[in-house]
């Protein structure tokens, strides 16, 4: 599972990186939606892989084994920073769509490149 | 202690989101509500930002333990629940920030806040973010208040909108985008070794990491420092810098110059607290003077290039920066006070600075180069209705007009360069030669300490240099000149700015007194844990066990 998961964010934010630098805006747009969606699955895995382990009291499991209990912290921070890049990216969506009203191109600079 | 002291370090936070959300419900009709209404808040902000100041200077020593007050959001104990922590340094930017962003909104009643976006419900929204940045005292929180005024930031940034502005802001939120995730990175590191976001607990916790624990620790560490170092703008990860600021209109502008003071604050905070057991922190020094030299030095570079008066102050901030960083690297605990001090000063400048610009700007009657609206196209695109005020309208502004305009311009403008150039009498000066006179006396042979020397006196040089000339053209060798009319909104606060500068000139005395109790305790992380988490100190809990 461990493997699976790191190569997961791995190409996630390698795809991603590479989308960023890109000079089309929309390329970029999606460079950090799958930048986003790997630190939220890095953010994820800071709280340990766990399988059928509850991050609340469900009053079945004893509560005086922690290791029963899937660590509740990163799974509410996930949670924010889902949001959080949710809006954000949304933001971004809406100034690209501006950007290429005013300037007519798609690229980042507003004009296409002399090359 | 009574209630409202009890609750005063929220405030800064309550406040500006409550008139913030009703600014955006109340009608574009009900001007003077909103006005009211945002001014009120600010007022509350400052005074707010006072009371903290007083409680926790060495006037009232019994007002709170150790001068350092802890608000438990909710009640639940540190470390688990989220605390507020009021120290000198946050106190002290707090009350910094809150002059800066009162002063911006009187001044932008003048001219700026018509019409369209809601321009005073995000300017809440960003004090309310940079409030809260100084005030949080745990990690993802300090996440979430960066985004809070990053949001209002990519939408002031936008204000008055126009290619270049759109532009601009485009670049600007894809940077900050990518410093945020590095920040998410870097705070997952950190909890994923430590099991904690409470930064006092992160602390205890750190100093007890070993082996590759410690390697990961470190590198959370490092990778949160790139993002602070992006939002502080040091290079080369500030190139974003001079095109927005010079984009963004200039109240804006004058405001944002916060927004890279909390990069350095973010740096210096979590730097004294994670080096409590560092034995890499020499090396980590050693970086920060560098990056903060070459900063300066690229600072200077566009200080000296600059053609236009906005992009040449705000190569200026970058050179601030690069000033700070340097002081910081130098690894001195003397030189934190003076740098305090220049990080005041320096704040102020540049905020006066922008003012400054934004009315100068209407003395060109055919300024080409200022960010002007094109013609919209035909807009399948664009989706919001903007318009910028028009810069030689006169009609659309409010309130009494000042006499003797182009006097006041050009003094505040001698003002501004004495300010940022570091030049007698102005604090400005006085800043960099405590920071100097320090530096020299600590370290006297360190051939670091002439580096900085002759750095920050070249960088002063170049600045006066760039300054002036930027000075005779725009005030004497203009052949077609509007003398613009200056309201006693937009000119009062800059006055009352320029005021406070040179009192702090005159009596910089008990500022540094202040300040000087702010680095000590700085320097001193276990007085900042203690006051967090009393029952920890000094117990060795163990960590949770590495990955």
């Amino acid at each position: 599972m461990e493997v699976v998961f790191a190569l997961a964010v791995g190409v996630l934010s390698a795809s991603g990186v590479w989308l960023v630098l890109r000079p089309r805006t929309f390329q970029v747009l999606m460079g950090f939606v799958l930048l986003s969606q790997a630190t939220n699955l890095f953010v994820f895995g800071m709280g340990r892989l766990a399988r059928h382990r509850a991050p609340i009291l469900d009053g079945r499991t004893p509560a005086a084994d922690l290791s029963l209990y899937a660590d509740p912290v990163p799974q509410a921070l996930v949670l924010t920073a889902i949001v959080i890049g949710f809006a954000t990216t949304a933001l971004f969506l809406v100034v690209l769509l501006a950007l290429r009203g005013l300037t007519g191109t798609d690229h980042v600079d507003g004009r296409e490149s002399d090359a | 202690m009574n209630l409202w002291l009890q609750h005063l370090p929220i405030l800064p936070i309550v406040v500006p989101l409550t008139a913030g959300a009703a600014l955006l419900l109340l009608p574009e009709s009900h001007r003077a509500a909103r006005l009211t209404l945002a001014v009120i808040s600010m007022l509350v902000q400052f005074a707010a930002a006072a009371g903290l100041l007083y409680l926790t200077s060495d006037a009232t020593s019994q007002a709170w333990p150790a001068d350092t007050a802890v608000y438990r959001i909710g009640g639940w104990p540190p470390p688990f629940g989220i605390v507020l922590v009021v120290d000198r340094l946050a106190a002290i930017m707090v009350a910094l920030s809150a002059t800066i962003a009162l002063s911006v909104l009187v001044y932008s009643i003048a001219r700026w806040d018509r019409p369209g976006q809601p321009f005073h419900a995000l300017l809440q929204f960003l004090a309310m973010g940079l409030n809260g940045a100084f005030l949080t005292g745990d990690l993802f929180n300090l996440f979430v208040f960066f985004e809070v005024l990053l949001a209002a930031s990519y939408g002031l940034v936008l204000r008055g909108a126009g290619t270049v502005r759109v532009r601009a802001g485009l670049h600007y939120i894809a940077v900050n985008l990518a410093a945020s995730l590095l920040f998410l990175t870097g705070v997952a590191l950190i909890y994923g070794v430590t099991g904690t976001l409470n930064m006092a607990d992160l602390t205890v916790h750190a100093g007890l990491l070993s082996g590759p624990a410690r390697i990961l620790f470190d590198t959370g560490a490092a990778i949160l420092g790139v993002a602070f170092l992006v939002k502080a703008a040091s290079w080369p990860l500030n190139f974003w810098l001079p095109d927005t600021y010079s984009a963004a209109i200039e109240p804006v502008a004058a405001v944002f110059v916060m927004l890279t003071k909390v990069g350095i604050y973010a740096l210096l905070r979590l730097g004294t607290l994670l080096s409590l057991n560092e034995a890499a922190a020499s090396t980590l020094q050693t970086a920060l003077f560098g990056i903060g030299l070459a900063t300066l030095a690229a600072g200077m570079n566009g200080m000296l290039g600059a053609q236009r008066l906005v992009r040449l102050i705000s190569h200026s901030v970058i050179v601030s920066t690069g000033i700070l960083l340097a002081a910081f690297g130098l690894g001195i605990e003397a030189l934190t006070a003076p740098a305090l001090f220049y990080l005041i000063t320096s704040a102020l400048a540049s905020g006066i600075f922008f003012m400054l610009a934004g009315m100068t700007a209407r003395m060109r009657p055919h300024d080409t180069q200022h960010a002007r609206p094109v013609a919209m196209p035909s807009p399948p695109y664009v989706a919001y209705g903007i318009r910028e005020p028009d810069a030689y309208d006169t009609g659309d502004e409010v309130g009494v007009a000042i006499p003797a305009p182009m006097a006041f311009l050009g003094l505040v403008f001698v003002c501004c360069v004495l300010l940022v150039t570091g030049l007698p009498p102005l604090p400005g000066f006085v800043a960099k030669f405590m920071l100097l006179s320090t530096a020299l006396n600590a370290a006297p042979g360190a051939i670091s300490t002439w580096l900085l020397i002759a750095s920050v006196i070249a960088a002063g040089l170049a600045g006066l240099v760039a300054l002036t000339r930027m000075g005779s053209g725009i005030f004497w060798a203009v052949t077609e000149r509007a003398t613009p009319r200056l309201r006693l909104l937009e000119a009062a606060p800059v006055a009352a700015l320029v005021i406070f500068c040179f009192a702090l000139a005159a009596h910089p005395g008990p500022v540094m007194n202040y300040l000087e109790s702010a680095a000590r305790s700085l320097h001193e992380p276990q007085t900042y844990i203690r006051a967090i988490l009393p029952e920890k100190t000094g117990s060795d809990r163990p960590g949770t066990p590495a990955p």
